[in-house]
């Protein structure tokens, strides 16, 4: 096995990267693949709660980086499926307790175990940031059509091309389809003009993605959700599958069906 | 900007905030502020008026993005010689 490793990141906080690291887990995992998603936020721990597996932590990342259990010992298993792994982030620690060559040597051990590691960044450009764009093979920049947030997506673009990191791939996720065909939101297509960086995907503002954190199952697992929809495409595009964009405008899967047997278009 | 929006002078906000961010990342991913294109400007029309003779009001500089490349872009039409050829 040689894992891919992807990192998420973002620049501004509170984008939706955790959201995205969750969904694309399960995403992953639902197709057979053995995921490990590594929660890089120290100090601000969040991945286990949104993948619902935070009374589970024994060990976390400071831990297996000071040696004081096994890398498998810090892996918890996700029981929703097989092949799903979370590795925590320390909470009591801060984000000086791992060094960027501590991720790069975590990352190798883990491409013999996996077929995906996926990171969790946290937000900004310092220590954190540094630590979850080290092991990558690939990264993926996460924005909201939303002018502080592309501002900050743009400077993380910046410094990813100058660290020599390759071209990252744009995720933009809290699309408002209303807004965008009322002209009051940015559109996809302006945020990538600005940005010019390959697009992976784009993720509708979706209700369904609070209540799925509320109660700790990943949007992914929603089969009505268009958020969840839109995370699982995200997945088959990691893959090298060519999965067509979804339309913005269709409405989600129950309002479909309902449409679909009054005849309503 | 549509042609409703034209005529009755409001601008969407999405077109607003494209166009700030167009000259935000400009400044953020050079060191080109407008300031700095106006004081280029000027004097970029000096030198070259030192040489030949131009219109300095026809003068335009701007920053042209390609992608994630920017560029200056100096348009500096030429006038004219009004002098017969060979003297
Ligand atoms: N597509 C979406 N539709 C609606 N709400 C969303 C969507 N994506 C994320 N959110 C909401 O945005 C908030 C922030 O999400 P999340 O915690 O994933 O961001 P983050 O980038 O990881 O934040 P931080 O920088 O603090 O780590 C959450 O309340 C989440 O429910
Ligand atoms: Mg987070």
């Amino acid at each position: 096995m040689s894992a891919k490793i992807v990192t998420i990141t973002s620049g501004k906080g509170g984008v939706g990267k955790t959201t995205a690291i969750a969904s694309l887990g399960i995403a992953l995992a639902s197709r057979g693949q053995k995921v490990v998603c590594i929660d890089g936020d120290i100090g601000l721990r969040n991945l286990d709660v949104i993948m619902g597996l935070e009374n589970r932590i024994v060990y976390d990342i400071v831990d297996i980086v000071e040696g004081r259990c096994r890398l498998r010992q810090a892996m918890i298993r996700d029981k929703r499926l097989p092949g799903l792994f979370l590795i925590p982030a320390a909470q009591t620690r801060d984000k000086m307790a791992v060094s960027p060559s501590d991720m790069m040597r975590l990352g190798d051990e883990l491409r013999e175990e996996v077929d995906w590691v996926l990171i969790d960044s946290p937000a900004g450009i310092e220590r954190g940031f540094k630590n979850a764009i080290a092991p990558a093979d690939r990264v993926l920049v996460l924005t909201n059509p939303e002018i502080s947030a592309v501002r900050d997506a743009d400077r993380v673009i910046g410094i990813l091309e100058a660290e020599e990191k390759g071209s990252p791939s744009l995720i933009l996720n809290r699309v408002n389809h209303e807004m965008v065909k009322k002209q009051e939101m940015l559109s996809p297509d302006d945020v990538l003009d600005l940005l010019a960086i390959d697009l992976i995907g784009i993720v509708p503002e979706d209700k369904s993605v609070l209540i799925a954190a509320n109660q700790g199952s990943p949007i992914a697992l929603d089969k009505e959700s268009r958020a969840g929809q839109a995370f699982r495409n995200i997945a088959g595009r990691l893959i090298g599958e060519d999965v067509p964009y979804m339309d913005l405008e269709e409405q989600g899967g129950l309002w479909k069906r309902i449409s679909k047997l009054t005849g309503r278009s | 900007m549509s042609f409703f929006n034209r005529i009755t002078g409001k601008k969407k906000s999405a077109q607003s905030a494209k166009e700030r961010l167009q000259l935000v990342l400009t400044h953020d991913r050079t060191d080109m502020t407008p300031a700095v294109l106006e004081a280029l400007k000027d004097e970029l029309i000096e030198v070259i008026s030192r040489h030949i003779e131009i219109d300095p009001s026809a003068v335009n500089i701007d920053v042209a993005r390609e992608g994630r490349e920017q560029r200056l872009v100096a348009d500096i039409p030429l006038k004219a010689k009004t002098r017969q050829r060979g003297r």
